[in-house]
């Protein structure tokens, strides 16, 4: 049993500055966790704004000019602040360090610098927002981002820049903790899989941000001097940019997806009550994703003109990179399989991650193709595989975790019964949101329009009904969450029954993490079934 | 729990003052330190990697205007650099060197030798800019050049600025960096057993040279074999 200690890493002080200052990276991932609900409010609200708008065929809700700056700042607003930090920077930071049986992360000043940086880059790209916001898609293409636009690319340019160094130092921050900060006896293969995945996404983050950084530079040069390197009429290349820009963009999937799919490891094991199928397959797919996932950015350009060899060597590559997501996906089933199934919430959110995965995944093979890739390309068939990647996977995924380690954050536990209701409205309303977008796509729609012709309206409006359920869906659980912390059951140090170093320090947990440095003897998942479940 | 609170007291005596409480020992301290830097050097690789990515694709396009332009650099005040920076990387590997051995005067005297190196390294780029100025050749609105390659000479010169511009600002930040190192030396706060900050500014500071060994011959050395001979 743990002896419960009356001071844990929320009560050990309390003043504002004691928040503010404070290294300890379970204090910091919460302090993230209040920026990228944030974020996700706010560019939940662009997102309402554009299924408002296609509602109807006509452009009656907004011009064609503001429809462009919702879309904008909602892909922006989701790929930067909620999707990039929602699972390593909030969960990762809380967990990583618990789970490896540190005290802290390795460069603690660091990682409260970390956030900083984020939040600055947030405080622009609202402030560019609130200057009537930005028009280039959330891939700033050139030359129309670099002289064509007259919205405010600048500022949410360097917006997107500053906080691109927070998810560098983030990564590496986590990527030495991984190496030097293990508690005796957690040798690699006896790490959790949210480990491998962190470590990873991290790899990602390390070697990616860096591109992305320099390319924004550039493109704010570009758009302030006009220098020509990507203006076709100076000689410059547009193409560049978008291999520079995707060089990062499209690892950086990667970096929204792996960590959830670490997140899923952990939930289903402990909710099967079944240590991982093929452990180390799944560890390896981890890492063998980082890596394809910096080989396959081209598949972005099929339709720019690029040589087409190169092309079908993309194409190949991208066919490539399904393969270790399969094997994860495979092997969670694998785990499933006579495992002794416990019906919670986090349970829930995990099968629905899996479903909705494996829909994202397959209709990504269609776009590795490169003819029918050529069909597809900026429909909403796009639009609608990456939505059940990004939201259908990783916020899924996400949802998961908070789920699984609420109780360990808080120390309290929410109300079950609404958490799995808000599982279910979630798939519901998703499927029902983004399937019709696939059909949408197929038929011919294509993206970033605000008008279309009439007789794609039924599934328009079935998309938006939809959207509505979703949102139902996500503001429940603030609801529940924000009641658990005042009335929830206490949780106790672990609620779950589940393995793992984290489990085993009290909820909330002490400020040092455990009482003494614990010592491993045994693999991340030594579940036992006959193990009674708790009520 | 009096003597259990002593106790802890008596242990934290026994740490060394620079030993951070989330690690066991400063070994493992180093290593993770380390370990740090290095990765912090590959993101810095990437970095410059994006532009060097875009001289490469345009210096192909455009051979012409490359050597065009970089016939407008000073061979000279690049090569004294060159030998300036080569000549910093030996003065800041002694100073590693002399706090490793716990020479603290050396170790302050080396890093002092080290910044001014770096300083002549920055005026003399100061010059070099100045003159670019002067002839109109910065990129942007008052670019000026003859010929007909002129929009492709100023994507050279957009893309030197940018290259050894930021390679300027991570000289700066050296700078800074082997100031605060120099006035930590000084107050003895470096030992035999204990110098990782001193190694891990070195390492920067050898990137920082290194980097620009490839901007050399990059930027001022293209297409002047004809000169040489």
């Amino acid at each position: 049993m743990v002896v419960e200690s009356p001071v844990n890493y929320l009560n050990v002080r309390h003043s504002v500055a004691s928040w503010l200052l404070t290294t300890d990276h379970k204090r910091i991932g919460l302090m993230y966790g209040i920026f990228v609900t944030i974020a996700f409010m706010v560019g939940g609200i662009f997102g309402t704004m554009i299924r408002l708008e296609l509602t109807t065929p006509q452009g009656d809700l907004m011009a064609a000019d503001t429809y462009n700056r919702m879309f904008t700042m909602h892909g922006v607003t989701m790929v930067f602040f909620v999707l990039i930090p929602a699972v390593p920077a909030i969960l990762g930071n809380f967990v990583m360090p618990l789970m490896i049986g540190a005290k802290d992360v390795a460069f603690p000043k660091l990682n409260l610098l970390s956030w900083y940086i984020f939040v600055t880059g947030f405080i622009f790209t609202l402030t560019a927002m609130i200057l009537g916001g930005v028009d280039t898609g959330w891939t700033f293409y050139t030359p129309y981002s670099s002289q064509g636009s007259e919205s405010n690319v600048l500022i949410t340019g360097i917006g997107v820049f500053i906080t691109g160094f927070s998810s560098i130092l983030t990564g590496l921050n986590f990527m030495v903790t991984i190496h030097r900060m293990r508690a005796p006896g957690m040798t690699w293969f006896r790490l959790p899989l949210f480990i491998w995945a962190l470590y990873s996404t991290s790899l990602v983050m390390v070697l990616g941000t860096p591109v992305i950084a320099i390319t924004l530079l550039m493109l704010v040069l570009e758009r302030g001097l006009h220098l020509g390197i990507f203006d076709p009429r100076l000689g410059g290349d547009p193409v560049l940019f978008q291999h520079l820009f995707w060089f990062y963009s499209h690892p950086a999937v990667y970096i929204m997806i792996l960590p959830p799919m670490g997140v899923i490891s952990e939930v289903i094991a402990c909710f099967s009550r079944k240590s991982v199928f093929g452990y180390s397959f799944v560890a390896f797919s981890s890492l063998a994703i980082a890596v394809f996932g910096f080989l396959v950015w081209a598949h972005h350009l099929f339709v720019a003109g690029i040589s087409p060899y190169s092309a079908l060597i993309f194409s190949f590559l991208s066919f490539a990179v399904s393969i270790p997501s399969a094997v994860k996906t495979f092997n969670w089933t694998a785990t499933l399989y006579k495992g002794a199934i416990w019906w919670k919430t986090p349970m829930m959110f995990a099968l629905g991650f899996l479903g909705l995965f494996v829909i994202g995944g397959l209709t990504g093979l269609f776009l590795a193709s490169l003819g029918l890739d050529i069909y597809l390309t900026d429909t909403y068939f796009v639009v609608a595989h990456f939505h059940y990647i990004m939201v259908g996977g990783a916020i899924m995924g996400y949802f998961a975790g908070l789920h699984y380690w609420w109780p360990k954050m808080t120390g309290r536990m929410y109300n079950d019964s609404l958490g799995k209701f808000a599982a279910l409205l979630i798939f519901v309303g998703f499927n029902l949101t983004f399937g019709p977008q696939f059909i949408l796509g197929y038929l011919g729609m294509p993206r970033r329009y605000h008008m279309y012709p009439p007789e794609f309206q039924v599934l328009n409006v079935l998309s938006s009904a939809g959207a509505s359920i979703l949102a139902v869906g996500y503001v429940l659980p603030a609801m529940y969450f924000l009641y658990s912390l005042k009335w929830g059951a206490k949780a106790g140090a672990n609620p779950w029954k589940a393995t793992g170093l984290e489990w085993t320090t009290q909820s909330p947990p002490l400020p040092e993490n455990f009482a003494e440095t614990p010592v491993v003897t045994e693999g991340a998942y030594a579940y036992s079934k006959r193990e009674m479940k708790v009520a | 729990m009096p003597n259990g609170a002593v106790a802890a007291h008596g242990e934290h005596q026994n740490h060394h003052p620079a030993l951070q409480h989330h690690f066991e020992d400063l070994e493992q301290q180093h290593e993770a330190s380390t370990l740090g830097m290095w990765l912090f050097l590959v993101t810095e690789v990437m970095f410059f990697g994006g532009l060097i990515l875009a001289y490469t694709l345009y210096r192909i396009w455009y051979p012409a205007a490359w050597a065009l332009g970089s016939e407008e650099l000073n061979i000279y005040l690049g090569g004294f650099n060159t030998v300036v920076l080569i000549g910093s990387s030996l003065t800041m590997a002694l100073a590693v060197r002399s706090a490793q051995t716990g020479a603290r005067r050396a170790t302050v005297g080396w890093l002092l030798f080290t910044m001014s190196l770096g300083l002549t390294f920055l005026v003399v780029k100061f010059f070099e800019y100045k003159e670019k100025f002067e002839l109109n050749h910065v990129p942007g609105p008052n670019f000026r050049f003859e010929g007909a390659e002129s929009p492709h000479v100023q994507i050279f010169f957009s893309l030197y600025f940018a290259l050894t511009g930021v390679h300027a600002l991570h000289m700066v930040i050296g700078f800074v960096l082997l100031s605060v190192i120099a006035t930590m030396a000084y107050r003895k706060r470096f030992s035999p057993e204990w110098y990782t900050p001193v190694e891990l500014a070195g390492l920067y500071w050898h990137f920082v040279d290194i980097v620009w060994i490839f901007l050399f011959p990059l930027l001022y050395l293209v297409d002047r074999s004809h000169r040489i001979v």
